[in-house]
């Protein structure tokens, strides 16, 4: 798109406008609506400074300089909604691994998966989403390391792999949970880095109690009574899944490992079900294929050898998606495979930049660089910083988070420079509960919050940069209905999107739609400059490689120019709490105003003005500015890191991680963790073919740069910990400190391990749109899934012909045996169905898809799986109506992450007689004799 | 036989994600139109034509032990040493270059279609707007420059290598017995005697006609050995014999 468009509401159609009238328009809407439903306080004497009724959403597809501008605005604005795509996507992977290991990111990088001598895939499909990544994996197989695809389907990864076993839909847990009882029982472990780098020796209160030992809960559960949109069956008080603690404050341990209240004990306890019977029968995994794979994968337990687990949204949109996370991450402890080369937990992120969004957190809970948002109660800075900052449980444990005040009052003075941080603290919104119980009673405003809010009419105006929720949201039925609630809607995109055209949708008449849509037509990535960070947490710097279409605005024009109108608006004529408005730091708008942004984000002192050489020169005094700490060290006094690229100077051991190529967070360390590869006492590594770190006869460390760069036998090497060790039992995760398997929220199955679902997760049941189906009624599984050819919603692959024809039509994978009992044949249409929504798609009748036995509390059984890819939709090229396959998925979420089960749900098929017709509702410019020949027609 | 110094591709099924980087860099190198396709209920909706000249085709099934496999196969020219096209053209519109690339020089091509029946590949197709033959070139215009083809360019696994044939078919020979030690018994390589030698070598999981693979394609002469006579007449009438001996005669000496 090339021109800046304007729908009024009710319209059938896009106006052409001039941009400066669009700001004008828009700066009043924003102005209009905060200052209406502005909320100064609760009523109860506590200061929110916020307002409910603004949305941002998006951001993963722009670089990390507009990520963090992004931020900015929306927290100056006091809004409470700032959500995108990583709530959907991997938000679950931040507290599994957060909480399991310090940090919410991929422990390695994806060059790393050379080092392998087992590579694990669940839940993920790399040869088709990330090839190249995948190119690393099959260099690991090149060298003779075992490739094993745990997933619902025979994907394009599986065909490449030395093993494959087909799970049924949602059982990861069960799994990860036999893998446990077999490394257990087998005493596979390895001991030394379980004893002194986990906490298995540690004591737990007397009182806890495991899924074991209460039919599929722990202690300390309550049943709640729901209210407003939401159900949730209870919750659990915590106060039991806590160490034991001497008389100085420090944890309590049982080095022999042998105390009934040791994690490694309560560990053995909670897995003593997982048998491999019990497992085969949950998962449908043949007893042979579960004990060959447990075997090859627990070969890794033994020193010189390195076992990696890569997954992505098979394992985290579920509503136990953070658990199923943390199976893989108490796996890698007890193997001894985090912080290794070759190891590690490796989420592999789908976005370009969505690593780079989700530090800078375009998320309502954190501010940029994983700092929790203030809370109602935290009525000051000093409450806030004394609640967020944790204390030390060991002597030995550095815990990094003690600097957290540093941190966060360096954000608060990149952001407001000449306030004092203890006025400027007022500045955020506080976290609080729903204003009047609407969507629900929490403090839930996560991306399916934000979708009721507008259907509950408390949110009203949105601003979307490049996301598309009426596509890419779970129960879409239910995401258009809260688009068509909106009063005001700003898109800026590079494409006519589902979500800017929402009320072209076929289902819909245009005049019934009120919501008034302004359009502004951005660049693609290649037409700006900035840095992304990949997966593996490289910020990379890319420099503008072509000039962007006429036409088009670039978002750090489009956001200058509007932040410059709104400070004029409030100036000239006051309004709800101006002040973190009008004092806000905004850079002028110029070509590079990028790098004025990264200059930023790196941070500065604010009495030299040079730029920080990395995060160990923040202060807590008010002398010294950063956006997001993390990224300190990515733009020093030497320049922009995020710029070099050396790929030739590797390190010593060959092992892969090119130190001067772009940067990492944090502080250039690739592999994070690496204290963990040395033995404690003498920073000797503990397998010395792929050495990451070692402390050299110069007593210095070479290598890496290490993880903490205290002298060996000093400190425990999880520095972000406030133990210092890996977390083998969680403390801060909602529901559970183990995993225990749960079923979807739609299952064909009924537990046999005791409780039916995550008793915690959260259902929303808005009437006639969250709707959830039954057994008899959609006897079959079904799955999701994105194809190497399409991206996402496919705005940005449909609308390239080279990659339409190569995947032109929605289809729906269905397995031989299935197929044939319904007469349904390859290339028949075929009509999905799920409580919530019908997708038509042709049918790909496979032997990728097997019926699978399956024995629970009802018998033994045979169930089908089916699966279908979810890019198409009503506008772009192949569009159909009809087609999206989020229309079939529920509102149904993980409580740790709030992120929706898009990977588990009930349907039916149906076969039909005739394709859909394609339709085309695409925005055309007219030629001047396309014009004159319409005009003569009408 | 191909040369030992001459070009040559080395396609590994066992390295192979179907992931069709490589026919979307051929499209984008040799800047072909896309086709308007429809799913008929596999992943695989193109067919080679004169505007796709690359593909990978997908071959699914359940092996001896019950194992679903799912493998990708690339289908274009296979760049014979014994090319049915080049002794099937008339004009030598379609001929071999130097590295022993087979490519069809437009110019010349008077668009008979004897190379399209001719082709045991399915590699060369006609293209009506322009009136003249298509197929791949091997990215002659990159390799001829020290680059190598679009496709092998594109792919991420190392599923597709460009370079020396002594060099690759010794590679190809080795990945084919570490295969087979990996427990792939069926392992082989395909091109090595087929139309006298392909500069297109394939490592393959399973038996070519798995892959549906021609096993014995013949090359131009083994035909005309049978049916010379008839192969004569339809030249003549073509017209000009003697002009087309003499451009074939102009062309060989200026190979050799």
């Amino acid at each position: 798109m090339t021109e800046v468009l304007y729908r009024a509401p009710g319209s059938d159609k896009w106006e052409k406008k001039d941009l400066d009238w669009m700001l004008e328009q828009i700066a009043r809407r924003i102005k209009e609506t905060r200052d209406e439903t502005w909320q100064a306080n609760d009523g109860n004497g506590q200061t929110l400074n916020r307002t409910e009724a603004i949305a941002f959403l998006g951001g993963s597809s722009n670089g990390n300089e507009e990520c963090y501008m992004f931020v900015k605005f929306a927290r100056a604005l006091g809004l409470s909604y700032i959500e995108h795509q990583a709530r959907i996507c991997h938000s679950s992977t931040v507290p599994a691994l957060g909480e399991s290991f310090g940090r919410g990111a991929m422990t390695n990088h994806p060059i790393d998966f050379k080092n392998a001598d087992v590579i694990l895939v669940e839940g993920g499909n790399p040869a088709e989403q990330h090839p190249l990544t995948f190119h690393w994996i099959m260099e690991a197989k090149k060298r003779g390391a075992k490739l094993i695809v745990v997933d619902p389907r025979f994907n394009r990864t599986a065909a490449r792999a030395d093993i494959f076993a087909q799970i049924r839909v949602g059982t990861d847990i069960a799994f990860m949970g036999g893998l446990i009882h077999y490394i257990l029982e087998n005493q596979l472990y390895d001991e030394y880095y379980v004893k002194n780098y986990t906490n298995a020796s540690f004591l737990i209160h007397p009182d806890f109690k495991t899924a074991t030992d209460l039919d599929g809960v722990f202690s300390g559960f309550k049943p709640i009574e729901s209210s407003g949109d939401s159900y949730q069956e209870g919750v659990y008080d915590r106060s039991t899944w806590t160490y034991q603690l001497d008389e100085e404050g420090y944890v309590k341990r049982d080095p022999t490992l042998k105390d009934p209240h040791t994690v490694f004990q309560l560990l053995k306890k909670q897995y003593s079900r997982y048998d491999l019977k019990t497992v085969s029968d949950i998962t449908g995994i043949p007893v042979k294929k579960l004990e060959k794979i447990y075997a090859t994968y627990a070969s890794t337990g033994k020193s010189g050898r390195a076992g990696t687990i890569t997954y992505a949204m098979g394992a985290t949109q579920h509503s136990y998606g953070t658990q199923h996370i943390r199976g893989y991450a108490i796996v890698q402890l007890l193997l001894g495979n985090i912080g290794v080369a070759g190891g590690g937990v490796n989420a592999l992120r789908g976005h370009s930049n969505v690593q780079g969004s989700t530090d800078h957190a375009i998320l309502f809970h954190i501010m940029p660089g994983y700092m929790p948002v203030p809370k109602a109660h935290q009525q000051n800075l000093e409450a806030y910083l004394a609640e967020s900052t944790p204390k030390r449980l060991l002597p030995n444990a550095p815990n990094w988070w003690e600097n957290l005040p540093k941190y966060f009052v360096s954000q608060l003075k990149a952001w407001w420079p000449k306030i004092d941080p203890k006025i400027s603290y007022h500045y955020l919104a506080k976290l609080a509960p729903h204003k009047d119980g609407k969507p629900d009673a929490s403090t839930d405003f996560s991306h399916h919050a934000l979708l009721h809010a507008a259907l509950d009419g408390v949110l009203k105006g949105m601003i979307v940069v490049g996301q598309n929720p009426a596509m890419s949201a779970a129960n879409v039925h239910m995401a258009r209905k809260a688009l068509d609630s909106l009063e005001w809607m700003v898109v800026l995109d590079p494409f006519e999107t589902e979500t800017a055209a929402h009320w072209k949708r076929p289902e819909v008449k245009p005049e019934d739609v009120k919501t008034e849509v302004f359009f502004i037509p951005t660049p693609v990535w290649a037409e700006k400059s900035g840095s992304i960070t990949n997966t593996g947490l490289w910020a990379q710097w890319y420099e503008k490689a072509a000039e962007a279409p006429e036409g088009t605005v670039d978002e750090m024009y489009f956001f200058t120019k509007l932040v410059e109108k709104l400070k004029e608006l409030y100036e000239n004529e006051g309004g709800a709490f101006p002040d973190p408005i009008l004092h806000l730091s905004w850079p002028e708008y110029s070509e590079n105003q990028a790098e004025a942004w990264a200059k930023e984000i790196n941070g500065f002192d604010l009495t030299t003005g040079k730029q920080v050489a990395s995060f160990t020169q923040l202060k807590d005094d008010g002398t010294t500015a950063a956006g997001n700490w993390l990224y300190s060290g990515s733009w020093t006094e030497a320049g922009n890191m995020m710029a070099r690229r050396d790929s030739r100077t590797d390190h010593p051991a060959g092992i892969g991680i090119y130190p001067n190529w772009a940067w990492c967070w944090p502080v250039n360390r690739r592999i994070r963790y690496n204290r963990a590869s040395v033995w404690f006492d003498t920073g000797q590594p503990r397998d010395e073919k792929r050495w990451v770190i070692r402390w050299n006869p110069e007593k210095k460390w070479e290598g890496d740069v290490p993880d903490g760069g205290w002298p060996p036998g000093t400190v425990l090497p999880f520095i972000m910990k406030p133990d210092g060790v890996g977390h083998i039992f969680a403390v801060k995760l909602k529901d559970g400190p183990f995993p225990e398997h749960y079923e979807p929220w739609e299952s064909l199955v009924l537990n046999p391990l005791g409780h039916q679902h995550d008793p915690l997760c959260k259902v929303w049941r808005m009437k006639d749109l969250d709707k959830y189906g039954d057994p008899e009624e959609y006897p079959i599984i079904a799955t999701t899934y994105r194809l190497t050819e399409h991206w996402h919603t496919g705005m940005m692959s449909r609308n390239v012909p080279w990659l339409l024809e190569l995947q032109p039509d929605p289809f729906v994978e269905i397995g031989s045996d299935l197929a044939k009992s319904m007469g349904i044949e390859s290339g028949d249409w075929v009509l999905v169905e799920s409580a919530r929504g019908a997708v038509e798609a042709v049918a790909i009748v496979t032997p990728r898809l097997q019926p699978m036995n399956i024995e629970d509390k009802k018998g033994v059984r045979t169930v089908h799986q089916v699966g279908l890819p979810w890019h198409w939709g009503y506008m772009g090229g192949g569009a159909r109506p009809n087609s999206a396959g989020n229309a079939l998925t529920p509102s149904v979420h993980d409580p740790n992450a709030l992120i929706p089960e898009t990977k588990a749900m009930l349907v039916r098929l149906k076969k039909l007689n005739k394709p859909p017709k394609k339709i085309d509702l695409n925005y055309k410019r007219l030629s001047p004799e396309e014009r004159l020949r319409l005009a003569e027609e009408l | 036989m191909p040369k030992p110094e001459d070009f040559a591709i080395l396609f590994d099924t066992s390295y192979c994600t179907g992931c069709r980087a490589c026919q979307v860099g051929c499209k984008q190198w040799n800047d072909l139109p896309a086709t308007e396709t429809q799913n008929t209920g596999s992943y695989d909706p193109l067919t080679l034509s004169a505007h796709t000249w690359l593909k990978m085709s997908f071959f699914e099934g359940l092996d001896k032990e019950g194992e679903v496999y799912w493998d990708f196969v690339r289908t274009s020219c296979m760049h014979c040493s014994d090319a049915a096209c080049v002794d099937a053209c008339p004009t030598g519109a379609m001929n071999y270059r130097p590295g022993g690339v087979v490519t069809v020089d437009q110019d010349w091509c008077i668009g008979c279609r004897n190379c399209v029946q001719a082709c045991p590949y399915d590699a060369v197709h006609y293209d009506e707007e322009k009136g003249v033959v298509q197929k791949c070139t091997l990215c002659y215009d990159r390799v001829a420059n020290g680059l190598e083809p679009a496709c092998v360019k594109a792919c991420p696994t190392g599923a597709l290598r460009f370079g020396r044939y002594a060099e690759l078919r010794a590679a190809a020979e080795k990945r084919v017995r570490a295969l087979k030690a990996d427990g792939f018994s069926e392992a082989n390589l395909y091109g090595l005697k087929e139309m006298g030698g392909t500069h297109v070598i394939y490592v393959l999981l399973r038996h070519p006609s798995t892959y549906d693979l021609p096993l014995n394609p013949k090359t131009q002469k083994e035909k005309v050995a049978v049916g010379w006579l008839s192969a004569g007449i339809a030249a003549a009438t073509l017209g000009g014999l003697s002009w087309i001996i003499a451009r074939r005669e102009e062309l060989s000496g200026g190979e050799s």
